[in-house]
């Protein structure tokens, strides 16, 4: 699975993107190339600045490159239009805040929006999807509550329920974990592995967390100043050298005994 | 609140069409003198002056009372989603206040003898609101994310100086006006034909059921830009496309009864609290309240202290002002706001 040629055409790739944020003086990306194979579980890992989110906004379509560009199973993203793209790929952005009282249920069935026509009601087959997502979330008895109420660990879990009831093929995760504690981290990061090897679901998600990503990532990519500095299994990504020289910081990399996966033990910061 | 079902829309929109229908009948029943509508049933019709009282002076100002509110709760409940700020209202944004300087400056530059072939103050109007909208996109974003306080900052600043240059402009031309333009420029309905009452409730039903329709990708764009557009928004078209209609419905009404304050942030979240949060309700739902309370307000206005009037923004605004205060006061507790 690591290898996406072997899985015949990649679900979303990325072909001599080039990108400039809005104002900035140089590009992010100059010649950004990569491919996601089809019921991969990708981790896109690199430091703040890397471009993670961008890469994650491109390969969403909500962004546009400013050359080359995205495919998804081999079309042009920005030519597909956006409901039926929003069929396919659903993304869990790392902004989680809602603005207004919309409960769990509204917040699940948003992602049903894709599969309505423009002026209709929800379906009932659209409540049963959102209930379905809601319930594999662990939230079935939340759903009356204001997703202002409930704590960031069930609110993330109410966004990713959102993307589940989209029915997607492809997930792409900005930072799923990034203010979970410990237990609801391996919680999502399981829920994500399970549906990837059960339904195989397509993920791809950022991390800042190299062990979790290491552990549950069957390939992680490495962004560095705009450019993929590693892509490949876990353990010959992540290595002292590299760490080192992307990170800036000195790291002990160990094998996980439990998991088999690299585990990489920061030091300190390069002077 | 369980999500929105086609029941509950059209349940909660009957419902507030009878109440409205209710508010309409008891508002034209009060007034300085003691007609009511059941003197229009009596044999005689109530003779002649309950008839003109009811029919020709307290009628025509309440439907206008009642398109101006509808306006301003749907275009609030818009300008709020769209703009994902909470405290935007038409007025507090400068939205109705460039409206309005526009109306003035067609009028100053004496364009209202083209009005019976033209509404050219309405048109000046629509340019003034819509002028402002895009200032307040350009000015208030940064990365391409719209601000909320510098949003309500400039938009505080844009009034104030709409409101100097019209002062300005009438202090040249004729400043004996100024007590007027004041009185204009704090919201008050006037009685006005048929024909405009007419014209406006065919803007107005077009406007609000536009809006309305635009309403499931107003919910998804309060969770966010790149949530909407991930889950199929597009998103610029529709922003152009809601903050035009609601800038239109303003504009229209604002040229009429001048700016009338805080409607359109009290109304969409009063109505929010008992309809829930879903805009293809909110929208109408908004309309309709807004309808409901500026016909009470601007019937308090002309009774409380009869013979005396009292603007009607003036009463708007004395309940408005705290709203909002106690609006942003409530920002710390929870994700509520942005």
């Amino acid at each position: 699975m690591s290898d996406p040629r072997a899985a015949g055409v990649p679900i979303l790739s990325v072909h001599e993107v080039r990108f400039r944020h809005h104002g900035a003086a140089t590009a992010l990306f100059e010649d950004l190339s990569l491919h996601v194979a089809p019921g991969e579980f990708l981790g896109v890992i690199g430091p703040n600045g890397s471009g993670k989110t961008t890469l994650l906004r491109l390969l969403a379509g909500v962004a546009g490159p400013a050359g080359g560009e995205v495919r998804l199973a081999g079309r042009p993203i920005r030519t597909i239009a956006p409901p039926e793209r929003a069929r396919q790929v659903a993304v869990v952005f790392q902004e989680t805040r809602v603005l207004f009282n919309f409960s769990v249920l509204e917040i699940a069935l948003m992602g049903r929006a894709p599969r309505l026509g423009r002026w209709g009601m929800e379906r009932p087959e659209d409540f049963a999807a959102a209930r379905a997502a809601l319930a594999e979330m662990d939230l079935a008895d939340q759903e009356d509550r204001h997703l202002h109420e409930l704590s960031s660990g069930e609110r993330q879990r109410a966004l990713i329920a959102r993307a589940l009831a989209q029915e997607p093929r492809i997930v792409l995760m900005d930072e799923p974990t990034a203010f979970l504690d410990l237990k609801h981290r391996l919680q999502i990061y399981a829920i994500l592995t399970r549906l990837n090897r059960d339904r195989g679901l397509t993920v791809v998600a950022t991390s800042h967390d190299l062990n979790l990503a290491a552990r549950y990532g069957s390939r992680l990519v490495l962004l560095h100043k705009g450019r993929v500095a590693a892509d490949g299994p876990p353990a010959s990504v992540l290595t002292a050298a590299r760490i080192r020289e992307v990170y800036e910081t000195e790291a002990r990399v160990e094998r996980d005994a439990a998991t088999g996966a690299p585990y990489v033990v920061p030091i300190a910061p390069v002077r | 609140m369980p999500p929105l079902t086609a029941r509950r829309l059209w349940v909660s929109i009957g419902l507030l069409s009878a109440g409205f229908a209710a508010c309409v009948m008891v508002c034209a029943s009060i007034g300085s003198s003691h007609h009511t509508l059941l003197d229009l049933l009596r044999q005689d019709g109530g003779g002649e002056t309950a008839a003109a009282t009811i029919l020709r002076i307290r009628l025509p100002r309440i439907l206008m009372a009642a398109l101006a509110g509808a306006a301003l709760g749907a275009s609030g409940a818009v300008f709020q989603a769209v703009l994902r700020n909470p405290l935007a209202d038409p007025y507090i944004l400068g939205v109705s206040g460039g409206a309005a300087l526009g109306a003035f400056l067609a009028t100053a530059a004496g364009l209202q003898a083209l009005a019976p072939v033209l509404p050219v103050r309405e048109a000046a109007a629509f340019l003034g609101a819509a002028a402002t909208v895009g200032s307040l996109f350009l000015l208030s974003s940064a990365g391409g994310r719209l601000l909320s306080y510098p949003m309500l900052l400039i938009g505080v600043i844009m009034n104030t100086v709409y409101l100097a240059v019209i002062l300005l402009i009438e202090t040249v031309v004729d400043f004996t006006r100024l007590h007027g333009v004041r009185l204009w420029m704090i919201g008050s309905i006037p009685i006005e034909g048929y024909g405009l009452v007419g014209g406006l409730s065919v803007l107005l039903v077009l406007g609000v059921a536009g809006l309305s329709l635009s309403g499931r990708d107003l919910n998804l764009l309060s969770a966010g830009e790149d949530a909407a557009r991930s889950l199929g928004v597009t998103v610029e078209r529709t922003r152009l496309v809601t903050v035009l209609l609601a800038s239109l419905v303003t504009a229209a009404v604002v040229s009429v009864a001048g700016p009338i304050g805080f409607v359109g942030l009290i109304v969409p979240h009063a109505a929010r609290l008992v309809f829930g949060p879903d805009h293809r309700l909110l929208v109408p739902a908004s309309a309709l309240t807004g309808a409901i309370f500026l016909m009470t307000a601007d019937t308090a206005a002309r009774t409380v202290m009869a013979p005396t009037e009292i603007p009607v923004g003036v009463i708007t605004a004395l309940c408005g002002g705290p709203f909002f205060l106690w609006l942003y006061r409530r920002q710390g507790g929870g994700g509520y706001f942005e």
